[in-house]
């Protein structure tokens, strides 16, 4: 566990599934909904909602 | 007996060298990062917020997408934006970028890269007849930020629905202090159309950022140590990142320094890349031996 820590291999593994998983969010279209509510006042962010 | 001697006069002579550049220049970093991501300044002006495309990609910070100068989207409202939505229920997309992040920086994202990090800084430098360093409960209440990440990020917006099957971002409507700060109140002023809508949301969301206010120039970023989420995840993945923190302990002198110095409590000698760590780089500074890389 330790030596898994230390390397930085772990971090270079994790940053590579972490593109994976931002690619598959990207493929189902997630990015659609990340764009219409950043595009448009998010009443409930800003207290009103 | 001399050595240490030589070392405590060099303990407080870096201390000095610390405290009168590296944190400024820290500082500096943050400030243009801040104004990287929230240069839309139109928006100040017209009281409306970005509305291009660079909105699809999230930035690393906590940084409030209602912000009228925001050019990206806060990465843990896009994370319950689709949580919440009815069509997808987990968020790949958001997911993906906080392991991405958070496996390259860790936590030098809020060190660096976060605006409100940067306000609870400043804030912090506001003189204060007792400044708290820690307190008792101190380290138990740092385990509610993962309570917050799992309950008002992830479990309210995916299982507290509406009929159409939509989840609030509890989060930002509950808790954040940054969407009052750089969205609420900004978009409040410039737009008196806004006025008749405020309630009892508006005035608890402006409470919790006046708490959050007063607390930081008491403690050193409360919300970051207590709150945020973002810092959460962050948290998680400093141990392993690929940016990290050695200590050399051949080289260390065991003088505490680097203790002493850093503001989230953290003994690097211990533990040098400790989830609560900033990566702020003061304990590097203030080595006598330049034993952290």
């Amino acid at each position: 566990m330790s030596r898994l820590r230390k390397s930085r291999w772990t971090g270079i593994l994790f940053a590579t599934a972490g593109l994976i998983l931002m690619g598959f969010g990207i493929y189902r279209g997630e990015m659609s909904v990340v764009l219409e509510k950043a595009v448009n006042i998010c009443m409930e962010c800003i207290g009103i909602g | 007996m001399d050595k240490n001697k030589g070392i405590n006069h060099s303990v407080n002579k870096n201390e000095n060298r610390y405290i009168g550049t590296n944190e400024w220049k820290r500082h500096g970093v943050q400030v243009l990062w801040a104004f990287f991501t929230n240069s839309y300044l139109l928006g100040f002006v017209q009281g409306k917020i970005y509305r291009g495309r660079l909105k699809n990609l999230c930035v690393p910070g906590l940084n409030c997408y209602s912000c009228p100068g925001a050019v990206g989207a806060c990465p843990i409202g896009a994370m319950q934006a689709v949580i919440g939505n009815w069509n997808f229920k987990f968020a790949f997309y958001a997911a993906g970028f906080l392991m991405f992040v958070g496996a390259l920086m860790g936590r030098f994202v809020c060190g660096f890269l976060c605006p409100f990090g940067l306000i609870q800084d400043l804030l912090h430098k506001i003189p204060f007849p007792k400044k708290l360093r820690t307190f008792q409960g101190d380290k138990l209440l740092r385990k509610l930020k993962y309570v917050i990440l799992v309950i008002f990020v992830v479990l309210l917006p995916m299982f507290v629905v509406d009929i159409l099957g939509q989840g609030a971002p509890y989060f930002c409507k509950l808790i954040c202090p940054v969407g009052t700060l750089e969205g609420g109140l900004p978009l409040v002023l410039l737009n008196k159309s806004m006025h008749s809508a405020l309630g009892w949301l508006y005035a608890w969301k402006n409470a919790a950022l006046l708490v959050t206010i007063f607390l930081s120039v008491l403690i050193y970023r409360p919300f970051c140590k207590y709150i945020c989420p973002l810092g959460a995840v962050y948290s998680i993945f400093n141990p392993i990142s690929v940016f990290r923190y050695r200590v050399d302990k051949e080289t260390c002198v065991d003088c505490a320094a680097c203790a002493k110095v850093c503001k989230m409590q953290v003994n690097p000698v211990d533990n040098a890349n400790h989830p609560e760590c900033i990566r702020c780089g003061a304990c590097k500074k203030v080595c006598p031996v330049n034993a952290i890389h």
